[in-house]
């Protein structure tokens, strides 16, 4: 387990199999919801990448999730490509997108970028509205994808919705955990730090951070296309500003420019309201104060976790880890993406301290 | 033309409260450098305060009276509790606190008063103002709205520039180091400055809401726009953000009148990039050190 490849691969493969015994042993609710888990997994990787690997902030990710999921959308009902190559075809197409943010991005920072990229989450769904006879506007373009034939008739369309989602995301967090330790992981990294720094040794400054744009824009567009898969519709509604906070929501408080951190916080994302409303209606609370209660105990969740766990629950975690002795010997799950990118929680948001100090 | 003037004037009384929004994200950026997601939250549970106390008393006023005071206070309290305890941990951590604060806002609101689209008074007539026979397409309450805003905003310059309160605000924003140093009470300027900011906020949530009617989520895109008026006009300046608020709020006039309303939000993502392709800082920004 000496290399550090071996290491994420088999921390992937260990994924894989808790999902395969989970999607088993547990009902179709909730394979629906590891589905959705994994949909977020894959976006707010993407995300932690771009904001804690090479320090640019965007509001709008939900934006390249729209076009993923349009693209699967049309792909599916016009051409009949396999599922497969719909994918690739979504993740090129987002990525496509993420070249154009990125070029016009790579001039701005902090809060500017976080301006550009907010008004494009919000305003790309309109386009459904513009295009009613294409994007299908606000009814927005059913999707129709079932499970393939050979699993059988009775095998449950949830349980292989969450396994397409799930491996399409840990076969994204294996290659940017690589990515991560990789040449172009350390320029991010060294960018983020200190670009008159990093310019001096040689790193086109330029290119890195459209890079980073493009990447997590692939990944947001695999999200999307698992989405429109797994709720069977593409609509402007599940592309709200909602959408976007919550993928930069999830990457923080998980711990930023960690991939276990983005595992996390989707975790957050998804079971937290979920535990909420259970919680809540079974205390026989009326309809209006149970279903704002989830909304509520969310908004104190973020805070808290933000309050004590400065570093997310990542951080939290190894601490804990650190408290028992066991830093010494991290277990390998912890190491392979905690090793891959050090420390990068400390400083994701430099770029705006320095314009602010101008 | 007649069109072209109604137009005009609507996205002025828009873009005045567009403009509300920003010169009170402003006032936080200038002091601690941290965007306030929650502005929209804190305008909108204020709103709904007003509407209690207009319903209790029968005043309008009264209730006008109270959100700002409103505002005042949940500025103060939020700034007190759950931001400055975030200070010194990393930066988008208390971004996170803010959306962390909005959602938390927006649940209690449907808690509190559920989740229906409820109508809020406005002050003076909302029937359309006449020179002659033609229409202006503006009522006296949008008068109101644009004079309220800018009254709120000269005295908040001249606040800035001839009280000494406003003399310590401006070297905090400056240089909180040397404001330090020369025995300023740093951290109590800030405070003053959320106060500030949510005072903005609550007259921003008053004066927009009988157009938009309250709901828990129903200032998510004055928000939206307010905080694109701000980085247009520059987050360091007030006078951007005034600026920007009316640049917006007209443009977005005219495409909504023009062109569609499901047009607008791509026609403010158009200006957004058009003006930070020219100006990467926003209209107002000072002299920016050149970078790599």
């Amino acid at each position: 387990m000496r290399s550090p490849l071996l290491r994420i691969l088999s921390a992937a493969l260990l994924g894989a199999a808790i999902v395969v015994i989970l999607s088993i042993k547990l009902n179709a609710f909730r394979d629906y919801q590891i589905a959705e888990i994994a949909v977020y997994v894959t976006a707010v990787a993407g995300l932690t990448v771009l904001t804690g690997l090479s320090g640019q902030i965007s509001l709008g990710n939900g934006a390249f999730m729209a076009i993923g999921a349009y693209t699967t959308a049309l792909m599916l009902a016009h051409l009949g490509w396999p599922f497969v190559a719909v994918l690739v075809v979504a993740g090129v197409v987002s990525a496509a997108a993420g070249v154009i943010v990125g070029v016009a991005a790579a001039r701005l920072r902090g809060p500017y970028l976080a301006g550009v990229t907010l008004m494009l989450g919000v305003a790309l769904p309109f386009l459904a509205y513009v295009y009613p006879s294409t994007l299908g506007g606000d009814q927005g373009l059913n999707v129709v994808y079932t499970q393939p034939t050979f699993l059988g008739a009775n095998f449950p369309l949830t349980r292989w919705q969450a396994w397409i989602s799930s491996a399409v995301a840990l076969v994204v967090l294996v290659l940017l955990a690589n990515l991560g330790r990789s040449r172009i992981g350390r320029n991010w990294r060294a960018v983020r730090d200190d670009e008159v720094a990093a310019a001096l040794a040689g790193i086109n400054v330029a290119q890195a951070r459209i890079l980073a744009f493009v990447v997590s824009a692939a990944c947001a567009g695999l999200a999307g296309a698992l989405l429109a898969v797994i709720t069977a519709l593409v609509a402007p509604g599940a592309f709200t500003i909602t959408l976007s906070i919550a993928l930069l929501t999830g990457a923080v408080i998980g711990g930023l420019g960690t991939l276990l951190g983005a595992i996390w916080g989707s975790l957050v994302i998804v079971l937290v309201p979920t535990y909420a409303t259970d919680v809540a209606t079974s205390h026989g609370l009326s309809t209006t104060v149970a279903s704002n209660i989830p909304v509520a105990a969310y908004g104190v969740v973020l805070i808290l976790v933000m309050l004590i766990f400065p570093q997310g629950i990542q951080g939290g975690v190894l601490w804990l880890l650190r408290l028992f002795g066991i830093s010494a010997a991290r277990p390998s799950h912890a190491a392979s993406t905690a090793d891959a990118m050090p420390s990068a929680g400390e400083t994701p948001a430099r770029p705006h301290e320095k314009e602010g100090t101008q | 033309m007649v069109e072209f003037l109604q137009f005009t004037l609507s996205g002025i009384s828009f873009g005045m409260i567009y403009a509300a929004i920003a010169l009170s994200l402003v006032l936080i950026w200038r002091g601690t450098r941290l965007l306030n997601f929650a502005q929209g939250g804190m305008a909108m549970f204020t709103t709904y305060i007003a509407i209690e106390v207009i319903y209790h008393t029968g005043s309008y006023w009264a209730g006008f009276a109270a959100a700002l005071a409103a505002g005042v206070v949940l500025g103060t309290v939020a700034q007190l509790i759950v931001i400055r305890p975030a200070q010194g941990k990393p930066e988008l951590n208390a971004v996170i606190i803010t959306i962390g604060l909005l959602i938390l806002l927006e649940g209690l609101a449907g808690i509190f008063y559920g989740g229906q689209f409820r109508s809020f008074p406005a002050a003076f007539s909302v029937t359309g103002l006449h020179v002659g026979s033609t229409a202006l397409g503006v009522s006296r309450f949008d008068v109101f709205v644009a004079a309220a805003v800018l009254v709120a905003a000269l005295l908040l310059a001249v606040g800035f520039r001839y009280t000494s309160a406003g003399l310590r605000m401006r070297a905090a924003a400056f240089n909180a180091t040397v404001a330090r140093l020369s025995g300023i009470r740093v951290a109590r300027v800030i405070t003053v400055g959320w106060a500030l900011a949510g005072l903005l906020g609550a007259l921003a949530g008053v004066l927009v809401s009988p157009s938009t009617f309250l709901y828990p989520n129903s200032m998510d895109t004055i928000f939206v726009f307010g905080f694109t008026a701000a980085v247009i006009g520059g987050l360091d300046s007030p006078l951007g953000a005034v600026i920007g608020g009316l640049l917006l709020g007209v443009a977005l006039s005219y495409a909504g009148g023009y062109l569609g309303s499901q047009v607008t939000a791509l026609v403010a993502l158009g200006i957004l990039v058009v003006v930070l392709m020219i100006r990467p800082a926003g209209i107002f920004s000072g002299a920016q050190v050149r970078r790599v």
